[in-house]
């Protein structure tokens, strides 16, 4: 029996880029078909044209053995083919079914909205696949995960066969993620066909039935997870042999230099993000802070870092009280700050890669002599750390918006590092970033430390905290569970911290 | 694709393409396009609403069709020649050898300064708020109160030379913009007050001060015509020729003026400061720069720069103060910052054209007839293609632009 679809040497130009060169893709009926590869590699474009959002300009697309034409997602959806994206095309303030029956309304007498039919599916839909959801909730009362579940419903409303997941785990937690997997492979079970677009290794190997890489818009390979590993897959989508395991000896702690005592911070929504929270951190060694995303790292670390005031408790910084300190006095003391979301607080995207580089130095000599920028300074200093930490920009006067992810980090990354610096603040700082440029900033965190460098890492990937951390703090609403050595340190351990669950003998 | 191979491909290309693909990335030709639509679309305004295509219609429509074609065409004729001058008149004049002649001649250009010289001014004051994030929809009012202080330092203080009673009434009238562009920043920098809203509320609150002042504390003696006394000779800029032509130094005080907000925007570390919060008030926070003060800052100088449009006109043109004296600078001001794409060059450039225009529209409507409101309606048009670039690069066929270009407009309204 031909394969569900077939995808036969896929060509797709931009001007001055080959997006997809020459990519073949088969995809069989009940697969999970992973597509992995870096960002930028030409996933997305594929998918795209797929989903008939682009053309291409050479290459076939075939149908249980039909050749089509998919020329608008109208023709996709008709075709079968549906895409749950990486950002979720709902409605906050409608229902879940409302969501679901949108652009295909069922109407009874008088063109009076059918909801009770379309919420009925939705049910049957629900208990045949296990995507548990309440059809009369609001879209926006539900949590990221559930809503992903309500993509996957309405494209299953549309009886969808071939489903396109696009970097679904993006915005999952852990215990999300690993519910999607099992959505997913039930889906798969009952015929359904996945393709699953991702550059994350674990998931592919955990999921995939073949997994097809690809590299610089060619298809480099399909294997299954049987035939591959790790180290086998990562060199495969980079192009080179790549470390995987950050190598580090033994952390030598020095100095105090930072201690947070009782710190209290509030939310946006004015409840207690961080409650009452404690602990030291010593330069030469990491600490790693663990913890599913939205128990109150992102307000510890803009406390820390001066964005945000705390209502109570103390932050000492090489011996000085920052607790009400501006982000510029706690930046002069010598920390640096990695943000979570580069784009929003790291760079200003329509300045140039330059500008961005002094964003947080430029005031001082030699980027500013008396009050006029000195824009040869700035500028050789620029490239200089364009050299050294290897940002792939056509020139340092290029927008930092049209950069890469990875590239976006690095000038982060160089930044804040380049600096003589005395306390590192990290949040999330792979996140969303490819094989190659994870190795490059994982070495350079630890490369700090080993120049004496307090690091605090927060990073709701579990992986990310063990292969760093010299201790492991786990946040779980707002507080610190507990801290583990390293050495102490296990997966399941930690895991649980995250989940709440607190160890023998130390229960509340 | 390596680099190698991107390099190859890129010299492949002819240079004439090269050329036009940087031409229509860039971003003057959105502008230019737009104006040039603006014009066209105005002519066919005139075209239809001239008597004599009506008039001939049911007899021939394609006689109707040339007499629209010829009504706008001599319309634009009276714009040109009004807001430039005559050629056959200078020529004439000069012939002439009568002085009086020649500088007639010679006074539509002039004016055409002269009325550009506010919109520098305002133009200046809306773009540095643009481009630190802020929208201030009250130049109008700052122009006023600009005008306020600068008359009343023009006045009240006599036996001062004219080197020192001059900046002295100038600065005043930036001072008096400054305060009234301070309050709103303050309070959109301390409680959140978005600066649009509360930039409005001061717009009237100068016009009636303004009122209020004309009729009372300010009026000049004996008069009962709501009239500021006329500011000392010692204060008024230097007008370089005799009657008619009113070119004045003020001129010469709005192109410094844009060069030193050109310099302090792009080459100081407080314009940087200013821009980046503009920009991107999150990354601006993260970088420690004080977002409280760039922002009372930022609206501080954009009203002291409409103080100064306020102070030029009443010190250069009019020297009193009345309720009219501005037909709205402020307001054009804020398109024509759009059309100048918030850069002080631009800006200039736009101040150029609108003065141009609103001079040369005089001239049509006592000439030709032709109301002067077609002129309102062709800036708008300007302006509605400016503000919509994807239509001109619709009609136009243009690629899209580079992505950080687009940004900067759209920022004035985020506000926090």
């Amino acid at each position: 029996m031909a394969p569900i679809l077939e995808l036969e040497g896929i060509t797709k130009r931009f001007p001055g880029v080959l997006a997809n060169d020459n990519i073949s893709f088969s995809l069989e009926e009940g697969e999970i078909h992973g597509l992995l590869g870096e960002n930028g590699a030409g996933k997305t474009t594929l998918m795209n044209i797929l989903y008939g959002l682009y053309h291409p300009d050479e290459g076939k697309i075939r149908i249980r053995g039909q050749s089509v034409r998919i020329a608008s997602s109208g023709d996709a959806i008709r075709a079968g083919i549906g895409m749950v994206h990486q950002h979720f095309m709902l409605i906050p303030v409608f229902t879940v079914t409302e969501n679901v029956m949108l652009g295909d309304e069922p109407t009874g007498f008088a063109g009076i909205l059918d909801r009770e039919s379309t919420a009925k599916r939705i049910r049957e839909i629900s208990s045949t696949y296990g995507l548990e959801v309440d059809p009369g909730a609001h879209v926006s009362t539900l949590p990221v995960g559930v809503q992903q579940r309500v993509e996957i419903i309405k494209l299953l409303y549309r009886e969808a066969n071939i489903l396109i997941f696009d970097e679904p785990t993006s915005v999952l937690t852990p215990q999300e993620a690993d519910q999607l997997f099992r959505i997913m492979r039930s889906l798969a079970e009952s015929g359904k066909s996945i393709i699953f677009i991702t550059h994350k290794l674990r998931e592919v190997l955990d999921v995939c039935d073949r997994i097809t890489v690809v590299r610089q818009g060619r298809a480099i390979g399909t294997t299954t997870p049987q035939k591959a590993d790790n180290r086998k897959l990562a060199s495969m989508m980079v192009g080179r042999e790549v470390v995987l395991e950050v190598k580090k000896s033994k952390a030598k702690p020095s100095a105090l230099t930072l201690r947070v005592e009782n710190l209290k911070v509030l939310s946006d929504r004015n409840t207690l993000a961080v409650n009452g929270l404690s602990f030291d951190l010593r330069g030469g060694e990491i600490l790693g802070i663990a913890g599913v995303q939205g128990n109150g790292q992102t307000e510890l670390v803009e406390a820390l870092t001066g964005l945000r005031h705390p209502v109570e408790g103390r932050i000492e910084l090489l011996g000085a009280d920052v607790t009400r300190g501006t982000p510029r006095q706690i930046t002069e003391l010598g920390t640096a700050h990695i943000p979570e979301d580069r784009q929003r607080d790291g760079l200003v995207l329509s300045y140039p890669v330059a500008d961005n580089l002094v964003l947080n130095t430029y005031y001082i000599q030699p980027f500013t002599e008396r009050v006029v920028l000195q824009p040869d300074a700035i500028l050789r200093y620029s490239e200089g750390l364009i050299d050294a930490f290897d940002i792939r920009t056509p020139s340092s006067l290029v927008d930092v918006g049209n950069l890469s992810g990875g590239n976006q980090q690095k000038v982060i990354v160089a930044r804040e590092l380049s600096r003589p610096i005395k306390l590192l603040i990290a949040a999330q700082p792979t996140r969303g970033l490819d094989v190659g440029s994870i190795e490059y900033i994982h070495s350079r965190l630890v490369e700090k430390r080993d120049q004496g460098v307090a690091v605090l890492l927060v990073s709701t990937e579990l992986d990310e905290i063990m292969q760093l951390s010299d201790r492991i703090a786990v946040m779980y609403r707002g507080q610190i569970v507990d801290v583990v050595a390293i050495e102490e340190a296990s997966k399941e351990r930690i895991g649980l911290l995250m989940a709440g669950v607190l160890s023998e003998g130390q229960k509340a | 694709m390596t680099d190698a191979e991107k390099k190859a491909k890129n010299a492949k290309k002819s240079a004439i393409s090269v050329f036009f693909e940087e031409v229509s990335r860039s971003s003057l030709i959105v502008p230019i396009l737009a104006i040039l639509s603006g014009l066209l679309l105005g002519g066919i305004l005139v075209g239809l609403s001239s008597e004599s295509v009506y008039s001939v219609w049911s007899q021939s429509p394609f006689l109707a069709i040339s007499n629209g074609f010829k009504a706008a065409w001599e319309s634009y004729v009276t714009l040109v020649t009004g807001a430039l001058g005559s050629p056959s008149r200078i020529i004439a004049a000069i012939q002439g050898g009568d002085g009086l002649e020649i500088r007639r001649a010679f006074n539509p250009i002039f004016e055409s300064l002269v009325r550009s010289i506010p919109y520098i001014f305002g133009g200046l004051a809306v773009s540095l708020g643009f481009r630190s994030g802020l929208f201030n929809i009250g130049v109008e009012g700052q122009i006023f109160m600009g005008g306020i202080f600068s008359v009343w330092v023009g006045y009240s203080f006599t036996g001062l030379p004219a080197f020192i009673h001059i900046p002295f009434a100038f600065v005043a009238g930036a001072l008096g913009g400054a305060l009234w562009g301070f309050i709103p920043g303050l309070l959109k920098a301390k409680t959140g007050g978005h600066e649009v809203i509360n930039t409005i509320m001061m717009n009237y609150v100068a016009f009636r001060l303004t009122d209020w002042l004309l009729r009372e504390p300010m009026r000049r003696e004996g008069s009962t015509n709501p009239l500021s006394p006329i500011i000392e000779e010692s204060a008024m800029l230097p007008q370089f020729f005799d009657e008619p032509i009113r070119f004045h130094f003020g001129f010469f005080i709005a192109l410094a003026v844009a060069a030193l907000v050109y310099w302090f925007l792009f080459k100081t570390k407080w314009g940087f400061d200013l821009r980046t919060v503009g920009a991107n008030p999150h990354a601006a926070r993260y970088a420690g720069m004080n977002i409280v003060r760039s922002t009372i800052v930022a609206m501080s100088l954009s009203g002291a720069l409409a103080g100064m449009a306020g102070a030029n006109e009443l010190l250069g043109v009019n020297h009193h103060l009345s309720q009219s004296f501005s037909p709205g600078y402020g307001f054009d001001s804020i398109a024509l910052a759009l059309l100048g794409r918030n850069h002080p060059l631009g800006v200039v450039l736009a101040a150029l054209l609108f003065g141009t225009l609103r001079n040369g529209a005089t001239r049509m409507q006592a000439a030709a007839g032709i109301p002067i409101d077609i002129i309102s309606v062709m800036q708008a048009i300007i302006l509605a293609f400016i503000a919509a670039p994807a239509i001109v690069r619709t009609i136009f066929r243009l690629k899209e632009p580079r992505k950080a270009e687009a940004e900067i407009h759209v920022r004035g309204w985020g506000g926090s």
